[in-house]
């Protein structure tokens, strides 16, 4: 979503993304202008006439699970977007009896929240855990 | 899904759903007009409707038309510009 009308983001993916894209942007490239929906996100700068780069994770009920947001000039980091999205879905199938530690990715141990592990996660998780 | 809007010389337009700016009530003086809804992690996502792009079609989106699956809404700053 940005301030472009949807004849200016018909012209980016039929001339630009879909060079590098296969087909072009799969998904809905959605106009806002006036900033209107940025502005109830936060994300639109009224001086600057656009929005900042932006991203929310919004779960199967309407919930914000997540969100970042930068300034204009650096851009996002889509693995990690995926690694979020993974990690909310594995804790929302565990209906919430599971947690994702820091610097976990599919494949790698979870933590089961409870008495028994308070005071013991040291045990079973390391430091080194958290890095690649 | 989401419904096609023909192509016109009107620019079309979406916003926030529930909120119509005529009926809003005026600003108590002195009180600088903030949006409404406080974005929080757990908290529902404002709803909102916006025309788009998608697949060769100009069609109308609805936030809410996408419960029961996980969405990505990403804002940017502007096509063609770079990042």
């Amino acid at each position: 979503m940005s301030v472009d009308s949807v004849f200016v983001h018909k012209m980016w993916n039929d001339h630009e993304l879909s060079k590098m894209v296969k087909g072009g942007v799969p998904f809905a490239m959605l106009s806002d202008g006036g900033g209107r929906v940025g502005s109830v996100y936060g994300v639109y700068d009224p001086d600057a006439g656009v929005e900042m780069r932006g991203r929310f994770l919004i779960d199967p009920d309407g919930v914000i699970q997540g969100y970042e947001v930068l300034t204009p000039p650096v851009g996002r980091n889509v693995s990690e977007t995926l690694r979020q999205i993974q990690a909310f879905q594995l804790v929302r199938n565990s209906k919430g009896t599971e947690a994702t530690p820091s610097g976990w990715k599919p494949g790698k141990m979870t933590l089961k929240p409870g008495p028994d592990l308070v005071g013991k996660v040291w045990e079973v998780w390391k430091t080194t855990m958290a890095f690649d | 899904m989401p419904e096609e809007i023909k192509a016109g010389c009107a620019r079309p337009t979406g916003g926030p759903v529930g909120e119509s700016p005529a009926a809003a009530p005026p600003a108590q003086e002195g009180e600088r007009k903030e949006a409404k809804v406080m974005i929080k992690v757990g908290g529902k996502a404002p709803d909102f409707t916006a025309p788009a792009y998608m697949k060769g079609k100009f069609v109308q989106t609805k936030l809410s038309d996408n419960l029961g699956k996980w969405v990505v809404l990403c804002f940017y700053p502007g096509d063609f510009t770079f990042v």
